[in-house]
C-alpha cells in the first residue's frame, strides 16, 4: 500500500467534547463496571463449582485471582522494562 | 499415481503467480474468486492420500487429507480470501500475489503427507512472506525482511538436517507422530518451533510482522505460525517440553505487550501468546488438548486478522502507529472502532466471541489430567490476555486520551472485511457446533454453563479492573524493549562492525605490503626480462657471427696449446 495517502489527517479544532468522554459520563461509568464486578461475584451463589485442585473451589476464587495475577503480572513487566526498555530509535543509531 | 486432483494449495501458488496479468474488475474477481475455488478444492478431497509421486527412492505424498489437514486448509483459505478483500485495491499486486502464494503453501503443508513435501512448501512459505514484508513501504521493512529471511531461512536448514537424518534412520518419508527422542528428531521439532515463535527466537515475529503494509500484516499474521501449529499437532502430539515451551511462550507475550508502544507490534507479542496457549495444548496431548489447540488455532487465525484488519485501517488512514499518537478514534471511526473491539473481546475469550469456545478446552484439557501448575498460570495467562490485547489495544487506539485526530472510516472493500471476520467472531462464539463437527477429534465439550460463564466473567472483568487501577503505571513510552534480537541487531552488529574495522585494516597492512613486495618482484623481473630488458634484446647477427669467431678462435688456441 505504498503509493496511496499515509499523511496524517488534518487536526481540527477543539470542540464539544463527546459525550463518551466527558467527566461525569466516565464517573458513571465507573459506577455501572462496579456495578457489573459485583454482579458477577454474586451470581456465583447460583452456581456449583465443581473444584479441580481445592482452591479454585473458593468463592470468588476467579475475582481475586484475575485482580491479582494481572497487578502482578504489570508490576513484573514494569521492573523488567527498568533494565531492557531502550529509545525507540536504539537499532537505527 | 496420479489422478485428477489438483492441489488445492498449488492452485492458490499459481492463482498468485498469474495474478499481475490480470487488471482492473478481472483482477478484483480473481482475486475474490481463487480462494474460493480454493475452498471448493479442499473439499472435494476424500480422506486419505489421494495424490503420490516417485521421487528417488521414495513415493512422495503431496495431497493427503484427513480432519485436521482439512481444518487447517479451510481456515487458511477463508483468510486468504478475507485478506484479498482486506487489501483489494490497496495492496500493491506484487504484495497480493506474493501473499496468495504464501497461503497457497500453508495449505499445501496443511495437506501434505510426506516431509519432503512439508519442506518444500515450508520453504515457499518463506519465501512468500518475506516478499509481503518487502512489498511494504514502511521505512524499516527491507531491513526487517532480510533478518525475517535470514531466520526462516536458518529454521529451514535445521528442519531439512532433521528431515533427511530422520529418513536415514527410518527409512520412511511419511509425515506421522514422532518422539523427540533422537537427533533427528530434535532437530524437526526445533525447525518447527522457531516457525511457531518459540524461545529464544520470539524475537523474529514481532520484529518484522508489524512492519508489512497494513494489508501485508493481516496475511503474515495468520500462516507461518499457525501452520507451525498444525505440524507441531500431527508430528509432536503429547511432547511434554511443548507445556513447558507454550507457557513460556503465553507470558513473554504478555509482558512484552504490556511494555510495546507500537499498535501492531502489541498485536504481535499476542501472536507469540496466543500460539503459546496452542502449543501448551499439544503439549497436554489428549483428545479434549489437542481438539482445543485445533479450535483455538481456527478462531485465533480470525479474531487476529480482524484485530490487525483495524489497526491496518488505523495506519492506513492516520499513517500513525504509536499508541502515544493515537487515541479518540472512536469517535470517527466507529465501525473500526467496534470490529476491533469485537476481536478483541474474542482474543479474551468473552462469553459469545469465538475465544471462549476454543480456549476454555485447553484449560479444561489441563484441569482433567490435574495439571495444577499448568492449569493456574494458564488462567492468569487467560486474565492477562484481556490486559494485554483485549483492553490495552483498543483502549489506547480508539480511546483514552483525544489525539484531535478525526479519520475517516477506511475504505468499503476494508470494511467488509472486517465485517465479515467480526461476524464469524460471534457467530463461532454463538454457534460452535459446525467448528467442533471440524477438529481431529469427537468433541466431549459443553463451553456454556452458567458455572464457566460466570467464572470466566469474574476473571476477564476482574483484571480489567487491574487495568483501570493500574492505569498510570501504564503510559506508553517512546521506548522499545530489548528482546534475543538483541544478539544480531545490537551485539552482532557490532561484533560484525569491529570485524570488519580489523579485516579493513588487516587487508591495508599485510595483505597490502606483501602485494607491495610481490609488485616490486615484477617490476625488477620486467625491467630485465621484458621486452626493453637487458636479457630480452635482440642481437645483430654480425654481432653473434663475431662472437663465435671469438669463441671458435680462443677454442683453437687453447686446442693448440
Amino acid at each position: 500500500m505504498s503509493d496511496l495517502p499515509n499523511t496524517p489527517k488534518t487536526t481540527q479544532p477543539p470542540r464539544e467534547k463527546h459525550w463518551l468522554t466527558r467527566p461525569e459520563t466516565i464517573r458513571k461509568l465507573w459506577f455501572v463496571g462496579i456495578g457489573i464486578l459485583a454482579l458477577t461475584v454474586v451470581a456465583e451463589i447460583w452456581t456449583h463449582p465443581h473444584p479441580y485442585f481445592g482452591v479454585d473451589g473458593t468463592f470468588g476464587f476467579n475475582a481475586w485471582y484475575g485482580l491479582v495475577t494481572c497487578a502482578a503480572m504489570v508490576v513484573f513487566a514494569k521492573g523488567l522494562g527498568v533494565f531492557l526498555k531502550r529509545r525507540d530509535d536504539y537499532y537505527d543509531q | 499415481m496420479i489422478n485428477d486432483f489438483l492441489p488445492p494449495g498449488l492452485f492458490l501458488v499459481i492463482a498468485g503467480l498469474v495474478l499481475p496479468f490480470f487488471k482492473g474488475q478481472l483482477r478484483a474477481a480473481w482475486l475474490l474468486a481463487a480462494p474460493l475455488a480454493t475452498l471448493g478444492l479442499i473439499w472435494a478431497v476424500p480422506d486419505g492420500a489421494v495424490l503420490t509421486l516417485g521421487f528417488l527412492d521414495y513415493t512422495l505424498t503431496p495431497l493427503k487429507a484427513d480432519a485436521l489437514s482439512r481444518l487447517f486448509a479451510t481456515i487458511f483459505a477463508i483468510m486468504a480470501f478475507a485478506g484479498g478483500l482486506f487489501g483489494l485495491y490497496q495492496s500493491r499486486t506484487v504484495e497480493l500475489a506474493a501473499a496468495y502464494a504464501y497461503a497457497g503453501s500453508a495449505i499445501g503443508v496443511a495437506m501434505a503427507g510426506d516431509l519432503i513435501t512439508v519442506f518444500v512448501f515450508w520453504e515457499v512459505m518463506a519465501i512468500g512472506s518475506t516478499l509481503v514484508i518487502w512489498s511494504s513501504s514502511e521505512d524499516g521493512a527491507y531491513r526487517a525482511s532480510m533478518r525475517y529471511l535470514a531466520m526462516h531461512l536458518f529454521g529451514g536448514v535445521v528442519l531439512m538436517v532433521g528431515v533427511v537424518a530422520y529418513i536415514m534412520d527410518t527409512g520412511s518419508v511419511a509425515f506421522a507422530a514422532m518422539e523427540a527422542n533422537s537427533p533427528a528428531t530434535w532437530m524437526i521439532l526445533a525447525g518447527f518451533l522457531i516457525n511457531a515463535g518459540a524461545p529464544p527466537f520470539s524475537a523474529w515475529l514481532p520484529d518484522a510482522y508489524p512492519e508489512g503494509s497494513p494489508g501485508g500484516t493481516v496475511f503474515l499474521s495468520a500462516f507461518t505460525t499457525k501452520t507451525a501449529v498444525y505440524v507441531l499437532l500431527r508430528g509432536f502430539p503429547g511432547e511434554e517440553i511443548l507445556i513447558f515451551v507454550g507457557l513460556y511462550m503465553v507470558f513473554y507475550g504478555i509482558v512484552y505487550a504490556l511494555l510495546e508502544n507500537d499498535m501492531r507490534r502489541i498485536l504481535a507479542y499476542s501472536i507469540v501468546n496466543q500460539v503459546g496457549f496452542m502449543v501448551t495444548g499439544i503439549g497436554i496431548g489428549t483428545e479434549m488438548a489437542l481438539n482445543g489447540a485445533a479450535a483455538h488455532a481456527f478462531a485465533h487465525i480470525i479474531y487476529k486478522a480482524l484485530l490487525l484488519m483495524s489497526a491496518g485501517s488505523v495506519l492506513y488512514m492516520t499513517g500513525r502507529r504509536k499508541c502515544s499518537d493515537l487515541g479518540g478514534l472512536f469517535q470517527s471511526m466507529p465501525l473500526t472502532t467496534l470490529c476491533g473491539t469485537i476481536g478483541a473481546f474474542a482474543i479474551s475469550s468473552f462469553p459469545l466471541t469465538s475465544g471462549f469456545v476454543s480456549k476454555s478446552m485447553i484449560s479444561q484439557a489441563a484441569a482433567d489430567e490435574h495439571l495444577l501448575i499448568a492449569w493456574f498460570l494458564l488462567t492468569a495467562a487467560s486474565a492477562g490476555v484481556f490486559l494485554h490485547a483485549g483492553i490495552k489495544f483498543p483502549w489506547f487506539v480508539f480511546f483514552q486520551k483525544d489525539s484531535g485526530l478525526r479519520p475517516p472510516e477506511p475504505p468499503m472493500n476494508m470494511r467488509l472485511a472486517m465485517i465479515l471476520f467480526a461476524f464469524l467472531c460471534v457467530a463461532l462464539g454463538v454457534w460452535p457446533e459446525p467448528l467442533y463437527a471440524l477438529l481431529p477429534y469427537p468433541v466431549d465439550y459443553v463451553p456454556y454453563t452458567v458455572l464457566h460463564v460466570v467464572q470466566m466473567l469474574q476473571l476477564l472483568l476482574f483484571s480489567g479492573l487491574a487495568f483501570f487501577l493500574l492505569l498510570p503505571m501504564m503510559k506508553r513510552t517512546l521506548t522499545l524493549t530489548l528482546d534475543t534480537d538483541w544478539l544480531y541487531r545490537g551485539i552482532g552488529k557490532q561484533v560484525a562492525h569491529a570485524l570488519t574495522v580489523f579485516t579493513t585494516a588487516f587487508n591495508m597492512e599485510v595483505i597490502g605490503g606483501m602485494k607491495h613486495r610481490v609488485h616490486d618482484l615484477v617490476a625488477w623481473v620486467f625491467r630485465h626480462h621484458g621486452p626493453e630488458g637487458t636479457m630480452a634484446k635482440t642481437w645483430c647477427a654480425s654481432g653473434m657471427v663475431l662472437w663465435v669467431l671469438l669463441a671458435l678462435g680462443g677454442y683453437l688456441i687453447v686446442y693448440f696449446l
